[in-house]
């Protein structure tokens, strides 16, 4: 799996021109794009009246995720930190205004006005240390402070995101309480590597029915039953357990890869037609470690 | 830009007290056609501030809105819905720059997006 852009350089510089257009070129992408933008579109919730709404896109990119929105007959304004990404939604003429911006700076805008915020695949990009260590924190907390303010009662935010791993999803989540916000994380196709798909739901106000986590999508493209975890009121983390799937791989053991696991690694690539060296009383031997 | 966007945008620079409305310096404007939508506009009427539409359409040379606050029964009126509608979506802000006006601190716009991009200080 390549590396995270996230580690590589701050986003308005890895998102230069060339990579800009990389990104947009390639149809996989587009294609991703528009059905993470199509879910969370999904998740907003928004009430099926017809009347078109006003939507913040944060982290917009080349408006794929913006399209999505325009064909859903809803207005929006995108906010990107790259200007080559922007120029790129500019030749695709988007309907949606675009704004150069730094979410960490706070969004900017006049309170309770927006009905809704989406955000594909950006706001991971908050937790990079790119200078000091307390930066990402002022900037989280800059971000999710102005977004709650913006937002309408009743609104949402969804955020589809990829978080580097589990205490960069505490943090996100965090500060997202601390601004007020109730909500949970909705994960679809947990199971599958390839296919997992994170987003964090965020309401505004008191919980109620409506701020209620919705149900995630599992294997078998049913929604999943899912269990609140332990935790306090604050954390609504919510765990999706899928009952019905057996687990057909050996599950790993705390000490690692035993014997047993091996041999049937061995097994199955055999089965596949690879070659693979005979088993003995020497297979998964615990070897001295070279220095 | 659109005044959709302008009437939505508040800067937020450290120890500002009133970041809305901020000024246009129009060089470039393009009207640019976008299709009627009743709701939405009925939607927007109620969240936007009005005199800064207003005031903006006016620097964006469509002199055709009434200064003050219409009363809601407008809504009703085809004639009104339609210069309503032109000014916050079909006018386009091309070049140009908007300015706090307690500072005179300038956010240039170029190809119509805003530059708002806040200095070390500023934040």
């Amino acid at each position: 799996m390549s590396s995270r852009p996230e580690l590589q350089a701050p986003p308005e510089i890895f998102y230069d021109d060339v990579e800009a257009r990389k990104y947009t070129s390639s149809s996989r992408i587009v294609g991703i794009q528009a059905e993470l933008s199509e879910r969370a579109l999904e998740l907003l919730a928004l009430p099926d009246d017809g009347i078109p709404r006003l939507l913040l896109d944060i982290g917009c990119g080349s408006g794929l995720s913006g399209e999505t929105i325009s064909e859903n007959g809803h207005q929006w304004i995108g906010l990107d930190i790259s200007r080559s990404m922007l120029d790129i939604a500019l030749e695709r003429e988007t309907d949606g205004d675009l704004i150069l911006g730094d979410m960490g700076q706070g969004l900017g805008l006049r309170p309770g006005l927006i009905d809704g915020a989406i955000s594909i695949s950006a706001v991971q990009w908050l937790c990079n240390a790119d200078k000091s260590c307390h930066e990402p924190r002022l900037r989280l907390k800059a971000f999710f402070g102005s977004l709650y303010r913006c937002l309408g009662r009743g609104a949402r935010a969804v955020f589809q995101l990829y978080p580097e791993n589990n205490a960069q999803r505490e943090l996100i989540l965090g500060f997202a309480m601390r601004a007020g916000f109730a909500g949970g994380v909705v994960i679809d196709y947990p199971h599958s590597s390839k296919k997992r798909k994170e987003y964090l739901v965020l309401t505004c106000g008191p919980p109620s029915l409506s701020t209620a986590t919705p149900s995630a999508i599992g294997e078998d493209g049913n929604s999943c039953s899912d269990d609140e975890s332990s935790g306090d009121e604050e954390n609504q983390t919510v765990c999706i357990s899928d009952r019905h799937r057996p687990r057909k791989k050996q599950k790993l053991t705390k000490k690692g890869k035993t014997r047993a696991w091996v041999l049937k690694k061995k097994e199955k690539m055999r089965s596949k037609g690879n070659v693979v060296p005979p088993d003995s009383k020497y297979t998964a031997r615990k070897r001295k470690a070279h220095f | 830009m659109r005044l959709l966007t302008h009437n939505m945008l508040s800067s937020n620079i450290k120890g500002v007290i009133n970041g809305f409305p901020l000024l246009i310096e129009a060089e470039r404007v393009v009207e640019k056609q976008v299709d009627f939508n009743l709701d939405f506009l009925k939607n927007m009427f109620s969240k936007i501030d009005w005199k800064a539409l207003a005031d903006a359409s006016k620097t964006m040379g469509y002199d055709e809105l009434p200064d003050e606050v219409p009363d809601p029964s407008v809504l009703d009126s085809q004639e009104f819905l339609q210069k309503f509608h032109h000014a916050l979506l079909e006018l386009h802000l091309e070049e140009g720059a908007l300015v706090y006006p307690e500072t005179g601190r300038r956010f240039p716009v170029n190809k119509g997006i805003p530059n708002m991009f806040l200095h070390e200080d500023e934040v």
